[in-house]
């Protein structure tokens, strides 16, 4: 009898009670919004600032509030950061290309075809990619410095591009997802092995290829530490490089450049973001299906 | 080599076979017994690189590979010597010790790659006499050539990757491994001076209490310490965090889920090092936060009680940083939570609480182990937080001497900071890098082969 009454009390009793919560989970949303955009804000603020005299870093308005694109002129035409995008934007395109070729290349061999030496390899890969990547870098300085490409762009893409296969693992989660049949379909129908790699597997593995792409993509933008050893001609700088030397050279020019440094960030943050957004729905996609299952 | 082929030398009566002359010819000369039985294409490519590889260590690679044996890595100092016949004082190149171990790698693997290769063509032989045994014709050049891009595709799929992975991967790894086995420091930097081996010295160095030229263990520990209490907090941290979050913008009647999610993923687009600089401003001494609060709390130097105020703020920003990644990723999965186990434990009277831990927590556990594993062990490896936001530091010469580690270092950013010192310690880095290397492969390998995503491997097929 009792618990015939409770169930007729709760659906009202369970709407206020969700509806008390929600008003909850909306006060802590707006907060935590807060502070997670906070300094994304306080990063346009002091790049849309016109420089004042002193206290760029430690007053939050020293003379009033001015805004301008005073530091956005300053970027563009006192240093050097169109030539580190163009460098950036070279590197990235090509390094980006190699890496998701050979990504899409190993985790298609290593998800879809039996060979003898399969599992060894996949091991192999993972210990491989436990190591940190900035240990050897003296190493492979020296052996850029043996073929003779140190100080030049080349040997960016190849430094980027050079370890893909050590990624694969998401993508390789994503292909062992997609059913064989069309494949094995497609082989009955007699094409070739290369033939359904690319006509059959590749359409179907779209999310992840975008994924790939968009993370090999932005690696060149955000690493400064092998550019820093590789590179030391300014004039193949990255945008990373540059804009980290830019405040990172001496104390003095810190609070100079501050601001500076600031806009160059913002223009790197909307290019990443326009990426972001015009494949948002792929990346997702792509990161749900393969990096996690069961 | 043809499946159907193969097949039938596999069905044919086993006589006893009698190893070809071509064959044995072609242990000696790689290519010759391919050659002799029509495989004219094929052989000729052995052939060649045979040649090459001859060449190669005539040329150049045999000098490094006796380098390897010779127990030194060099001898002549750089310098200037008297040259009587011109009577002035003649710069001397030298021998670089760097160099000479660097080649001598190389040439290592390219005599591997050379025995693979002589190998094949070894197998490939005595398939062939197992095939004209059986009455088999030798497939031609392009069958062979057919068969690799259907049956064999890994192998074209494979070659390529690989071959980046040797170069920038393996052999760089390899050679800074060696360099732990030697006395390479600011005291013996090449050109100038050479290294040596030094054997298990530096090892015994690292992993000793005593003093004097060794007695790292102390800090050594200190150290590692506060990297496995870091990757704790820090992968644990932001997968709550980033759990809770993507629950509480999940939950039903929550509106405009799409403008939450992106207020906070809007945080990724911004590269890391950007944000960790201006992190580190808005945290310095004078920084706006001091000005803002009116006092000067040291978030990111003070030094007492084990530097805890720094470790708790780096952990911090970390969750700021990490929270939106494992909100896009989780956000996906918590979708696909079966309704019916909800409400089934709601209909059992479990509570909220309840609900979280014995249905939620279980699934996304389950189902995201390799990605916390990935996180841990890149924790450990998290060179970028720690080096941009504190840059190690604060120094304090009471606990880490002079073993240049400070307050907050990791093993990868104390190791960084050995290499690029006033006074380089390349060797006791390499030690550091191993240990780390050592770590990190056992325990993905543990928990890779135990988790479901390898062992269900073909669970979605």
């Amino acid at each position: 009898m009792s618990s015939n009454a409770e169930r007729r009390k709760t659906p009202r009793l369970r709407k206020e009670k969700r509806r008390a919560g929600n008003a909850f989970v909306y006060f802590l949303l707006a907060l935590l919004g807060f502070l997670w955009i906070l300094p994304i804000f306080y990063l346009l603020y002091t790049a849309l600032r016109v420089r004042p005299s002193t206290g760029i870093i430690n007053r939050l308005f020293p003379d009033g509030l001015r805004l301008g694109t005073d530091n956005f002129s300053r970027l563009f035409r006192e240093t050097a950061f169109p030539l580190w995008l163009k460098n950036t934007l070279v590197v990235s395109v090509c390094s980006c290309a190699i890496s998701t070729l050979f990504i899409l290349m190993v985790s298609y061999a290593l998800s879809r075809m039996r060979f003898r030496l399969r599992k060894p390899i996949m091991n192999v890969l993972l210990v491989l990619g436990m190591f940190p990547g900035f240990m050897s870098m003296i190493a492979v300085y020296f052996i850029l410095k043996a073929m003779n490409l140190t100080d030049s762009l080349t040997a960016l893409v190849l430094v980027y591009s050079g370890s893909a296969a050590l990624s694969y693992y998401i993508c390789k989660g994503f292909f062992d997802t997609i059913p064989r049949a069309m494949e094995e379909a497609a082989l009955l129908d007699g094409a070739n092995r290369l033939t359904v790699f690319f006509r059959v597997t590749l359409p179907l593995c779209r999310p992840v290829a975008v994924y790939t792409v968009v993370t090999t993509f932005i690696a060149p933008w955000c690493d400064f530490i092998f550019v820093n050893t590789i590179v030391h001609d300014s004039e193949k700088y990255t945008v990373a490089l540059g804009l980290y030397r830019m405040i990172n050279q001496d104390k003095s020019s810190f609070n100079d450049n501050f601001t500076v440094f600031c806009a160059g960030a913002t223009v790197v943050g909307a290019i990443i973001v326009a990426l972001f957004m015009s494949m948002q729905r792929y990346y997702v996609e792509g990161v749900t299906g393969g990096s996690v299952k069961g | 080599m043809n499946n159907r082929n193969r097949k039938n030398a596999e069905n044919a009566p086993s006589e006893k076979r009698k190893t070809s002359a071509a064959t044995k010819i072609s242990f000696v000369l790689p290519g010759a017994g391919q050659m002799m039985r029509g495989q004219i294409v094929k052989g000729a490519l052995y052939l060649l690189t045979t040649a090459a590889f001859v060449l190669y260590l005539s040329a150049f690679g045999g000098r490094y590979l006796m380098h390897l044996f010779s127990g030194h890595l060099g001898t002549k100092t750089a310098g200037e010597v008297w040259n009587d016949k011109l009577g002035i004082y003649e710069k001397v190149a030298g021998d670089n010790s760097f160099l000479i171990l660097l080649y001598s790698v190389a040439t290592v693997v390219v005599v591997a790659a050379f025995v693979v290769l002589w190998a094949m063509n070894v197998k490939g032989n005595f398939a062939l006499d197992k095939l004209i045994a059986a009455g088999g014709k030798p497939p031609s050049f392009s069958e062979d050539v057919k068969t690799l891009f259907d049956e064999k595709l890994y192998v074209p799929l494979l070659l390529p990757p690989f071959i980046g992975l040797l170069v920038f991967t393996v052999m760089p790894l390899v050679f800074m491994t060696l360099i732990a086995f030697t006395d390479y420091d600011a005291n013996h930097m090449p050109p100038g001076k050479l290294f040596g081996w030094v054997g298990l010295d530096n090892f015994r160095a690292m992993f000793s209490f005593s003093g004097g030229n060794g007695g790292f263990a102390a800090v050594f520990l200190r150290v590692l310490a506060w990297t496995f209490v870091w990757a704790f907090f820090a992968t644990f941290t932001n997968y709550f965090f980033g759990l809770l979050l993507a629950m509480a913008i999940n939950k039903k009647g929550i509106k405009g889920k799409k403008f939450w999610r992106t207020l906070f993923v809007v945080v990724i687009a911004v590269p890391q090092f950007v944000t960790l600089l201006l992190m580190q401003k808005i945290l310095d001494n004078n920084g706006i936060l001091n000005v803002l609060l009116g006092k000067e709390i040291h978030w990111l130097t003070d030094k007492s009680r084990f530097a805890l105020l720094p470790r708790l703020s780096i952990i911090l920003v970390n969750v700021w940083i990490g929270v939106p990644y494992t909100l896009l990723m989780c956000s996906g999965i918590l979708m696909n939570i079966p309704e019916e186990s909800y409400e089934a434990a709601r209909i059992d009277g479990a509570s909220p609480a309840q609900i979280f831990f014995k249905v939620t927590m279980p699934y996304m556990l389950h189902v995201t182990a390799p990605y916390l594993i990935t996180q841990f062990v890149g924790n450990i490896n998290n060179f970028n937080v720690i080096w941009l936001l504190t840059g190690g530091g604060p120094a304090d010469n009471v606990y880490y001497g002079s073993a240049s580690a400070q307050s907050t270092d990791l093993l990868v950013t104390w190791l960084y900071r050995l290499t690029t010192d006033q006074n380089p310690r390349y060797n006791i880095a390499s030690v550091i890098g191993v240990v780390i290397f050592v770590v990190c492969a056992v325990l993905s390998l543990i928990a890779y082969n135990r988790s479901g995503a390898v062992k269900n491997e073909e669970e979605y097929q």
